[in-house]
């Protein structure tokens, strides 16, 4: 007989996530995925000026910020067909690079490693083995003796005090974890480790910019960042000098510790190449324009249908009419006025909320399509797509991941394995490798470009009269995502956002087919029914992030103790 | 480069200007900075919906006053005060767009013991949270509320926080 478990909500962040599974004999057969709270942007933006659009934008959702900000200025420059300086390019790519390793890092240590990593156990650890365990993973300078010592005696302070419980969920104990006492403490110590070099990589957000969480050099035509290399309230060689040593000090700390924590956990899990492998449509788009007229990118995209790697088409830009012409969003399932396969261009947003109904309407979330299937976007998809499309900088790091598990395991393991839960979740890091290397490759393109005497960085926008159409692309942190923008006579007449969340999170789509999520869960192992840690790996493996895919909730009621009315 | 940096108070509002009440953090910064002229020790930022990127604000504080709006099932407006040890518990018992977020912030504050030594959250009980820009009237309420305790604290603590004149009006 076949049990019905609920998990609401999922995210340790942002938003609200609420999963059912059915299980039986120890494994997941069905799955929902559902997002308890409605979105609603569109109606935000609607008449206003699409100049201001991104400052808005950016306000949806405090992980997400700077995407979509720089979605929604593409999204305005490709109605107007407007060029964008290569200074202002640069710029915007090296926020877009920085946030992106920000993100990954946060994701990995502070939001995923908890499922997979015993922070209790780590407490009984030998501090000298783990030091030379780490030593012979890497050569890391943090894996000292002193340093894992130090975080182990902190962790014994913290969780003597009786603190734990402020980490909002954590599965101490478990059955299904499985690392030895020594690797929890040398990823923990990683762990503390990783919140110095967020705060390096966030530097760079900040000075480029001006201020963080929310940027404001952004505008539509460019930056606002004015380059002179003398005067010091501008973008100087001093600056970009500084940034520079930033960057480099956070790819140390990804190469040697981030990559090989992936690879030995990846390595003690390694039957986690076999689950949550889900939706095998994969879709990314290239990222970071080189050019004026945005042709030619740094990072490369594609669509791979069914998971069959022969079958990889490129996407050369982020125009291509195959891009746009192929996302649809479907309602059947979702808590919207009828049923119906749309551009979003032509969407429109009227919420009917009829209860949660498995078998028929069950969530806030729309289901984007792309060729009439549901993909699967983030990391993941985009990794492999630069992969085939010969990025590099990722098969370097692809193949270097792999041969270390495939050598901690004692197992060969191949790129099929990426397909999985374990396999998302190694994608994240390599990706966040390969942005610290375009990080360079953007840092030296700026300082050249400005060596030429090029200090342009901003073009005057200009609304002709009637009604203009344009998307915006970026492949985030979370997978590809795309603002749609209808201007009429200089104002906002339509506007919607189709978040990577969307892609992943959605329901079953117009022809009942599942989403990314949904058939991930499908074939899971559950050991505990009680306490399924194995679900919330598989979707923690995404970065689940739903304020942007909707918004606002209701709290649980659990009563303040110590509080003073004003 | 950012003032916040060398500051040892912080005033920071959190929350989502585009969901109504749900801003009232963000725009209780925003008034008290157009209002008040600020001593150099004290920072007023506006944290928006952000997560992670606040760890490094809250570093080397001696004094973070946290605003935002928190949902108790009291009569909207209402405006309650939090200190110390019971801020971060505040967090973990509510869900909202961003909340969560300000829980692991402070867990991993905690972690890395950078907590400042007072922790002071000044909560509003929201009345709408839909789409939508703009404060209900019961909320902004709350909001002038909490501009005099902040300064009335701030002060209390040896600021010197000069008006500079601005009427309250939004």
């Amino acid at each position: 007989m076949a049990r019905k478990i609920t998990i609401d909500p999922v995210t340790r962040i942002e938003g609200h996530l609420r999963i059912d599974c059915e299980v039986e004999n120890g494994l997941v057969t069905n799955a929902w995925s559902s997002g308890q709270m409605w979105r609603g942007i569109e109606i935000i933006l609607k008449g206003r000026d699409p100049r201001d659009a991104w400052a808005y934008t950016q306000r949806i959702c405090g992980v997400c910020t700077t995407v979509h900000a720089i979605a929604s200025v593409r999204a305005v420059e490709d109605a107007l067909q407007l060029e964008i300086p290569l200074n202002a390019q640069f710029i915007r790519n090296m926020i877009v690079g920085a946030h992106g390793i920000h993100d990954h890092m946060v994701h990995f240590y502070q939001l995923c490693a908890l499922d997979w990593v015993d922070i209790v156990s780590a407490t009984t650890a030998d501090a000298r083995t783990t030091a030379a365990l780490g030593q012979k993973l890497s050569n890391w300078k943090g894996n000292s003796y002193q340093e894992i010592k130090a975080v182990q005696d902190r962790l014994k302070k913290f969780i003597g005090s009786g603190q734990l419980g402020i980490f909002a969920s954590g599965y101490w104990g478990h059955p299904a974890m499985r690392l030895t006492p020594e690797v929890n403490l040398l990823a923990a110590t990683h762990y503390l480790q990783a919140l110095e070099y967020q705060r390096k990589i966030n530097q760079v957000v900040a000075i480029l910019g001006s201020k963080t969480p929310h940027i404001q050099n952004l505008a539509v035509g460019g930056v606002t960042n004015p380059i002179n290399p003398d005067s010091p309230s501008n973008l100087t060689i001093e600056k970009l000098f500084h940034i520079k040593t930033l960057i480099d000090e956070v790819g140390d700390f990804i190469k040697q510790a981030m990559l090989s924590d992936v690879a030995a956990i990846g390595a003690y899990y390694a039957d986690w190449t076999g689950y949550g492998a889900g939706v095998l449509n994969y879709l990314s788009v290239p990222d970071m324009p080189m050019d004026s007229k945005c042709t030619t990118f740094a990072l490369s995209g594609g669509y791979i249908p069914g998971g069959d790697l022969s079958k990889f088409t490129p996407i050369a830009n982020q125009k291509e009419a195959m891009l746009y012409n192929n996302i649809k969003e479907s309602i059947k399932h979702s808590w919207y006025n009828g049923n119906w396969d749309r551009s979003p261009y032509e969407e429109d947003t009227v919420p009917n909320y009829t209860g949660y109904d498995y078998d028929s309407k069950y969530s806030w979330v729309k289901a984007p399509t792309f060729m009439g299937k549901p993909a699967q976007v983030g990391p993941l998809p985009h990794v492999v797509a630069m992969y085939l499309s010969g990025h590099a900088a990722t098969k370097t790091y692809v193949d270097a991941t792999l041969q270390n598990v495939s050598t901690l395991a004692g197992t060969t393991v191949g790129i099929e394995a990426l397909h999985s839960t374990i396999g998302r979740i190694a994608a994240r890091v390599i990706r966040c490798a390969v942005l610290y290397d375009t990080m360079n490759v953007q840092w030296q393109a700026l300082v050249d470009n400005i060596g030429k005497g090029d200090f342009d960085t901003f073009n005057t926008p200009v609304f002709p009269r009637g009604e203009q159409r344009g998307t915006g692309f970026h492949e985030a942190p979370r997978g590809t995502l795309s603002h749609w923008i209808v201007i009429e006579n200089g104002k906002i007449k339509n506007y919607q956002a189709v978040v990577p969340s969307t892609w992943n999170a959605g329901p079953r789509n117009g022809e009942d087919a599942l989403g990314p999520y949904e058939a991930s869960l499908v074939g899971n192992p559950i050991a505990d029914a009680e306490l399924p840690l194995e679900v919330l790996r598989t979707v923690h493996s995404f970065d689940p992030c739903l304020a942007c895919a909707i918004h606002l909730v209701d709290g649980k009621k659990t009563p303040l103790s110590k509080v003073k009315v004003l | 480069m950012n003032r916040e940096n060398g500051a040892r108070t912080l005033v920071l509002g959190i929350g989502n200007l585009l969901i109504g009440d749900e801003g009232v953090g963000c725009k209780t910064v925003e008034e008290l900075s157009r209002r008040y002229i600020m001593p150099p020790g004290v920072a007023c930022v506006d944290g928006g919906t952000a997560g992670f990127e606040l760890l490094s604000m809250i570093d080397n504080k001696e004094h973070v006053i946290l605003i935002d709006a928190l949902r108790n099932d009291m009569e909207p407006g209402t405006v309650v005060m939090v200190e110390g040890e019971h801020v971060p518990k505040a967090f973990l018992a509510r869900t909202t767009p961003h909340q969560l977020g300000i829980c692991d912030v402070l867990a991993a504050a905690q972690l890395c013991d950078t907590m400042p030594k007072r922790l002071t959250l000044f909560g509003v009980e929201p009345k709408q949270m839909d789409v939508g820009i703009g404060l209900s009237p019961q909320v902004e309420a709350g909001m002038e509320k909490i501009i005099s305790a902040v300064v009335d604290q701030l002060r209390h603590f040896g600021y010197e926080v000069k008006h500079n004149g601005i009427k309250s009006e939004h």
